[in-house]
């Protein structure tokens, strides 16, 4: 394997470092350029947002993070080391657009999968699966199955599945993009309030404005075609956050100007 | 947080009861219905023979039958038990090898691109064309027959069970890797789970194959069996014993059919919920 991934130069307090991280597919139409040389730094415990047109490469660079898929050139470190120590420690949460849950398995029994595969190696970071079940409110339903749960209660679920490994960072791939205006508001609140209760790092793809500018400590605008790092913009506003601050000028500013910047993207 | 979802449910007897009532009235009628149908066919059937005074070697009432699984039921039971022996033994010789090609094809691509033209192939030779070419192999015993009611349980396992394990959920696939989940985790953690829906339809049809294979075996060459005893009535134009054979044989199916069915609301709990 080529050089791509190297020793964290960045320090301890770096969750992610890419280094002109680059994705090539190659398809029967031809060869295409899914990442060209992106650079990053994600501090530890901090909350990024990921924001681009469709066909910009932001699920695949959370792939790249998640050790789904090989960079063809390019280095990143995640957690001060290869993707795939991280994802061989366990130390990396993954949610889902689909909350991927296993039907025939309770509520209970998709939050432990974590706890049961893995080839029986130790998790000293394990947390309980009960614990997080009432933490995304999903007290009292650990005996339903998927299919009678609603979609919001699902991806609580697929949250409560992906933090009980106790990751240290948690990637979520358009996690709420499926379920309705209202459903969704809740959950982003909900998702700040786990974010500061656990101190994990997150990741979080999204195609919708208001939830990068609520979400991110820092929204960073990818472009398209090819999937290339834009601009990476700071979100001033207080944590914690609660939904009426979008109705504030400085969020209407900030949401403005990242749309206008999505615009040329 | 959320708690509101609990508080959804009120208490209204009244509208619970009828609920359950309406569920109580449609259970019943699932289960009426049918009968009211196989016995309005009987009353059909009893009319057409005594007023068209149709001669009971060409076809015979439904009392001459009833009274032939009643007088000769020893002799029913007698042959019954060797078609059910090679039904049972032919279903999971039959399943368990298509359920185990089915493994190898899903893992070994190559396998599967050799093999499963040859399968297809021998799918399409009528089983009346491979019992005599069974029973030249393996000889005149309840091999042969076990043989044929395995190989007509085969394909259609073969064919579910490759899909279901392959018709996996890309999402599922990349959690289980992100979680580092070994080959043997994701094989029973995932791919048998997501294949068991698809194996219980192969099956259910497998349960009332299996006997048609048996039976077919024993028209080959057999002095036992319900085959064998299908045969004998119809050269001695004995037709109350014809229809009786075959009502117990059609029983026999059925009964085992129910099994598999009940194995399977057991097992797929989930499945059989959210299906209907």
């Amino acid at each position: 394997m080529p050089d791509i991934s190297g020793p964290d130069v960045l320090g301890p307090d770096t969750a992610v470092s890419c280094e002109r991280v680059t994705v090539r597919f190659t398809t029967e139409r031809g060869t295409i350029t899914a990442l060209d040389k992106v650079d990053l730094s994600i501090p530890r415990g901090s909350f990024l947002t990921l924001l681009g047109p469709s066909g910009c490469g932001k699920s695949t660079l959370l792939r790249v993070m998640a050790d789904l898929i090989e960079p063809s050139a390019g280095r990143i470190s995640v957690l001060g080391g290869p993707p795939a120590t991280a994802r061989l420690n366990r130390e990396i949460g993954f949610v889902f657009q689909d909350p991927a849950l296993l039907p025939w398995r309770t509520v209970l029994e998709n939050a432990t999968l974590p706890l049961e595969v893995g080839g029986g190696k130790a998790l000293p970071g394990a947390r309980s699966p009960q614990e997080l079940l009432a933490l995304v409110g999903l007290g009292g339903w650990e005996g339903a199955y998927p299919h009678e749960l609603s979609g919001g209660m699902r991806q609580r679920v697929a949250i409560a599945r992906a933090l009980v490994s106790g990751p240290r960072l948690l990637l979520m791939d358009e996690p709420f993009g499926a379920l309705d205006e209202i459903t969704r508001d809740r959950l982003n609140e909900e998702l700040l309030q786990v974010w500061e209760s656990t101190g994990t790092t997150i990741v979080f793809v999204t195609h919708s404005i208001y939830e990068a500018a609520f979400l991110g400590q820092e929204v960073l605008l990818l472009a398209a075609r090819p999937g290339r790092v834009r601009e990476l913009v700071p979100v001033d506003l207080p944590m914690p956050r609660r939904l009426a601050q979008r109705e504030t000028p400085e969020f209407t500013a900030l949401a403005g100007h990242l749309r206008r910047v999505l615009e040329t993207c | 947080m959320a708690n509101q979802m609990a508080s959804a449910f009120v208490d209204d007897a009244a509208a619970e009861a009828r609920f359950l009532a309406r569920r109580r009235y449609l259970a019943w009628r699932r289960r009426v219905l049918p009968v009211v149908a196989v016995l309005v066919f009987l009353l059909l059937w009893w009319q057409a023979v005594e007023r068209f005074d149709i001669k009971p070697f060409i076809a015979p009432s439904p009392q001459a039958v009833a009274a032939v699984l009643y007088e000769r039921f020893g002799i029913l039971m007698d042959n019954l038990l060797p078609t059910a022996i090679e039904a049972v033994l032919g279903f999971l010789l039959g399943n368990f090898a298509a359920i185990s090609l089915a493994t190898v094809f899903v893992y070994r691509k190559t396998m599967e691109e050799a093999l499963f033209p040859v399968a297809v192939m021998v799918n399409t030779i009528p089983v009346v064309a491979k019992a005599p070419i069974l029973v030249l192999l393996l000889g005149n015993g309840m091999e042969p027959k076990i043989a044929i009611a395995a190989i007509i349980c085969f394909f259609p396992t073969l064919v579910n069970m490759t899909r279901g394990l392959r018709d996996v959920r890309n999402e599922q696939l990349e959690l289980m890797r992100v979680l580092s989940a070994t080959p043997r985790e994701v094989f029973f953690k995932i791919r048998v789970p997501n294949a068991l829906p698809y194996l219980f339809s192969a099956l259910k049809i497998a349960a009332s194959t299996s006997v048609i294979g048996a039976i077919i075996g024993e028209w080959i060459g057999s002095t036992r069996g319900i085959g064998a005893l299908i045969l004998q009535s119809t050269f001695n134009f004995d037709s109350p014993l014809l229809y009786a054979t075959i009502v117990v044989g059609s029983t026999f199916s059925a009964l085992f059919f129910g099994v598999i069915s009940l194995a399977e609301r057991r097992m797929l709990r989930w499945h059989v919920a959210h299906s209907g």
